[in-house]
């Protein structure tokens, strides 16, 4: 068997270059694209105050938890270098590793499928409910569904909806976000973005036996929700699930979950159909001791994961007779290729990047327009498409790259610099389309920030290449110091730089730069600090 | 020792003082400060916004500055992005434009480059800034450790140390001082509004310490929340106005030449102590 994934050499052979060669390998499908600017998006949901309440309230709580637990091992540090290495080795021996896991599947009883792109999953999956889901009095189909980021990528739900088959979420928060009408703000509490009292309302108008009388409180909606699911999980015939791990030595699958809501899809059905990115095997099952550790206390910031299911193809007698697999590529090929970005494959969906960055904070998932929201998602939906799909060039540049997430990523997934990398990307990818503009294009482009801060960087780059030509520019110095003279401070500017100044003062400028202080009083001979005489009156501008 | 100073674009053209009194800290420990004349930046702004061909005759001058300036120890820079720069990327722009000797010196010259506290610290020794450098500010501050030397340069609490040894300080614990300020260069202005939000958030828990001025260790991070802080009018206490101050200021700051007298406020431009 071989796999038709075109996965690049890893390590041997010519580096591959960030100039991208485009339409090489092809980029995602689905639900991994930034539809509006990020900065304009962010600037809606930043007017929100209820959302940054809650947002607020929300990650400080789940970053203290993990905090807490993380600072309990002794060997944390240990713990992420052996998660980083086992996932480099994965990424190093991507076809194998496949091979063997699908082999290892099928030998168990499974089924496996193997899925280019969004649409083919889709395809698949729904070829698959069809055959095996009952259609009901309703005239539709109905499947159960596990939480999973993998089925959000593709948009599976949305696929399946006008194809007459209706896809139940049973993990709590997916099921808020479901009923709600809404979409995820984040991978691991995708109703993050609403209180229990909003969560309550939902409730009260979407669930049709709902006790009019529920209140907000967490234990009985809860309850309610309870109620609602248990009879899903009882009548119907077909499960989705997403994985996150393959073990490749053995064709097993794992979720790991807190509710139990997903164990009752993976025990109770007669049919199982798993979908998962092709970068969540692992090599054996020993892998799992690292993971297992790394990926609770990143994500729920717990100690132990609560509901931790396995399975390998299938048991007679015991759980889903009808076992199948659909092996995700959607981008993921186009990630690895990229030697600079591909450790974002490394992921493993913990979300403590969102929990401590400040850009997510702020703006909520919403923001991102991807399945994919906060620090990782920034990079991997431009990895997955390419960072000129749509409006994703504008995700390299919403952080601040204060390297927070780095820090918690227990993989340790070297964010910032993938972000830089992307911008790098970017700018090649405008520079490419500016070489190609008319010049009504030109004087547009020139017209507008992004021009603007393209010319001053062109100027700073001549500049900054050497200190000699810097003194030259200083010698203004003395009169632009005279800006902002009265008051101080200089409180508006022009041009792109107002961008500043629309809610930060600036100092006034310095009569004379420190490189022409030093000039004028140390140039001549070297500093002593034995010899104080030589040096210049202090203070002196 | 013989010191090379880089005093980075922003100090060099927006903050001399700091430059300035970053000289005085190391004279007065008896060490000899060199300023490589064609020294000009780090490179960060180009390699940040993606500009990386831009970026790479700037990396290529700041090694160029330094190996020409002849029989230096150590340098340092007082700012932590701009050493965590020198060493996380300057070598990384000259590997992409395909120079492999730049790459090697970029990394060497990192290798030999500290940040201001590091330097004190674990070269020079210093642990009481009150004893070894005359340290004297009498006022209340509160410090904002600034992301880059946080978290690659792994600064720890070097920073903050050599403040609590200052005489008469009296330094106060910033609430979320781990946030960042929300500047991230052209950050703050590509995305004003988020870099806003958060700068809103740390100026309101350093108004909450009561101190009139926060340090830190980066002039740019310092500009932002300073400006931040000068556009909202915020006020100590006392009716002060709140400000920043860099670290190398404060340091330099002695009974004799008090950078700002006892029982004085600060007088403020854009929210910077000049």
């Amino acid at each position: 068997m071989t796999t038709f994934l075109g996965m690049p050499a890893v390590g041997g052979g010519p580096a591959i270059r960030h100039a991208r060669v485009p339409g090489s390998i092809p980029g995602a499908l689905g639900n991994v694209f930034e539809s509006e600017h990020f900065p304009d998006y962010a600037e809606r949901e930043l007017g929100n105050a209820q959302l940054r309440r809650n947002l607020g309230h929300a990650t400080s709580t789940i970053r203290a938890k993990r905090a807490n637990v993380v600072a309990e091992l002794p060997d944390w540090e240990e713990l992420r270098s052996a998660g980083a290495a086992i996932k480099q080795t994965v990424m190093a021996n991507l076809p194998e590793l496949l091979e063997q896991f699908a082999e290892a599947f099928e030998a168990a009883g499974g089924h496996v499928h193997w899925a280019r792109d969004a649409d083919e999953a889709n395809r698949i999956v729904e070829e698959l409910i069809e055959a095996h889901a009952p259609v009901l009095d309703t005239g539709r189909r109905e499947v159960v569904k596990i939480k999973s980021m993998a089925t959000q990528e593709i948009g599976l739900n949305e696929y399946l909806e006008p194809r007459g088959i209706d896809a139940f979420e049973t993990d709590l928060a997916e099921l808020i976000v479901q009923l709600g009408d809404d979409k995820p703000s984040h991978i691991l509490v995708p109703a993050i973005h609403k209180n229990r009292t909003e969560i309550r309302d939902i409730f009260l108008e979407q669930m049709p036996d709902v006790d009019p009388g529920l209140t907000d409180d967490p234990p009985k909606l809860a309850e309610a929700a309870r109620r609602h699911l248990r009879n899903k999980f009882l009548t119907t015939k077909v499960a989705v699930s997403g994985a996150n791990f393959g073990i490749a030595s053995t064709g097993t699958l794992g979720v790991v979950e807190s509710e139990g809501n997903g164990r009752m899809c993976l025990t109770l059905p007669e049919t199982l159909i798993t979908v998962m990115g092709i970068e969540k095997l692992l090599p054996a099952p020993e892998d799992l001791e690292v993971f297992l550790q790394l990926l609770p206390r990143s994500s729920t910031g717990e100690r132990m994961n609560p509901y931790t299911s396995f399975w390998t193809g299938v048991t007679p007698g015991d759980g889903p007779q009808n076992v199948h697999v659909v092996l995700l590529d959607n981008g993921r090929s186009r990630a690895l290729a990229d030697e600079y970005g591909r450790s974002a494959l490394h992921c493993i969906r913990c979300s403590a990047c969102m929990n401590v960055c400040p850009v997510y904070e702020r703006t909520g998932g919403h923001a991102y327009g991807s399945t994919y929201p906060g620090p990782i998602g920034a990079i991997l939906s431009p990895l997955l498409t390419g960072v000129e799909a749509e409006e994703n060039d504008s995700l390299p540049y919403a952080s601040s790259l204060c390297g927070a997430c780095y820090s918690a990523c227990p993989v340790k997934i070297d964010i910032p610099s993938i972000l830089v990398h992307l911008r790098g990307e970017d700018h090649l990818a405008k520079e490419e389309a500016a070489a190609e503009a008319g010049p009504a294009q030109r004087v547009r482009r020139l017209a507008s920030a992004e021009g603007q801060l393209d010319a001053g960087l062109k100027a700073a780059s001549w500049a900054m290449a050497d200190g000699r030509r810097i003194a030259l520019a200083e010698r203004a110095l003395p009169l632009a110091s005279l800006l902002g003279a009265r008051s101080g401070r200089i409180r508006r500017m022009p041009g792109v730089v107002g961008a500043w100044t629309s809610s930060r003062d600036v100092p006034r400028l310095p009569a004379q730069s420190f490189r022409t202080w030093w000039g004028k009083n140390r140039g001549a001979a070297p500093s002593s600090g034995h010899d104080r005489s030589a040096a210049a009156k202090e203070g002196d501008r | 020792m013989r010191i090379a100073l880089f005093a980075t674009c922003i100090v060099d053209a927006m903050y001399p003082e700091v430059a300035r009194d970053t000289v005085t800290i190391l004279e007065r420990l008896g060490h000899e400060v060199v300023f490589p004349e064609r020294q000009a930046c780090c490179g960060q702004m180009h390699i940040n916004s993606g500009d990386f061909a831009g970026a790479h005759p700037v990396v290529a001058g700041h090694v160029r500055a330094f190996e020409e300036e002849p029989g230096w120890d150590v340098a340092v820079a007082p700012s932590g992005s701009c050493v965590a720069s020198l060493g996380h990327q300057q070598p990384m722009i000259a590997r992409r434009a395909g120079d492999e000797d730049l790459a090697a010196r970029a990394e060497d010259l990192a290798s030999r480059t500290y940040e201001l506290a590091q330097l004190l610290t674990d070269v020079l020794g210093v642990t009481d800034a009150a004893a070894q450098l005359g340290s004297y500010f009498p006022h209340p501050v509160t410090y904002h450790p600034s992301c880059h030397g946080m978290r690659l340069l792994n600064l720890g609490d070097r920073q903050r140390e050599l403040l609590s040894t200052v005489e008469g300080i009296d330094l106060r614990e910033l609430p979320q001082a781990d946030q960042c300020c929300g500047f991230g260069g052209t950050f703050s202005m590509k995305n004003r509004q988020v870099s806003s939000a958060m700068l809103e958030d740390k100026a309101a828990n350093i108004v909450s310490t009561g101190a009139s001025l926060c340090a830190g260790g980066d002039a740019s991070c310092l500009m932002h929340i300073g400006g931040g802080l000068s556009r909202s009018g915020a006020v100590s206490p006392r009716g002060g106005a709140v400000g920043t101050v860099h670290l190398a200021r404060v340091l330099a700051s002695t009974r004799e030449k008090p950078l700002l007298p006892p029982r004085s406020e600060p007088i403020l431009s854009g929210g910077s102590l000049r």
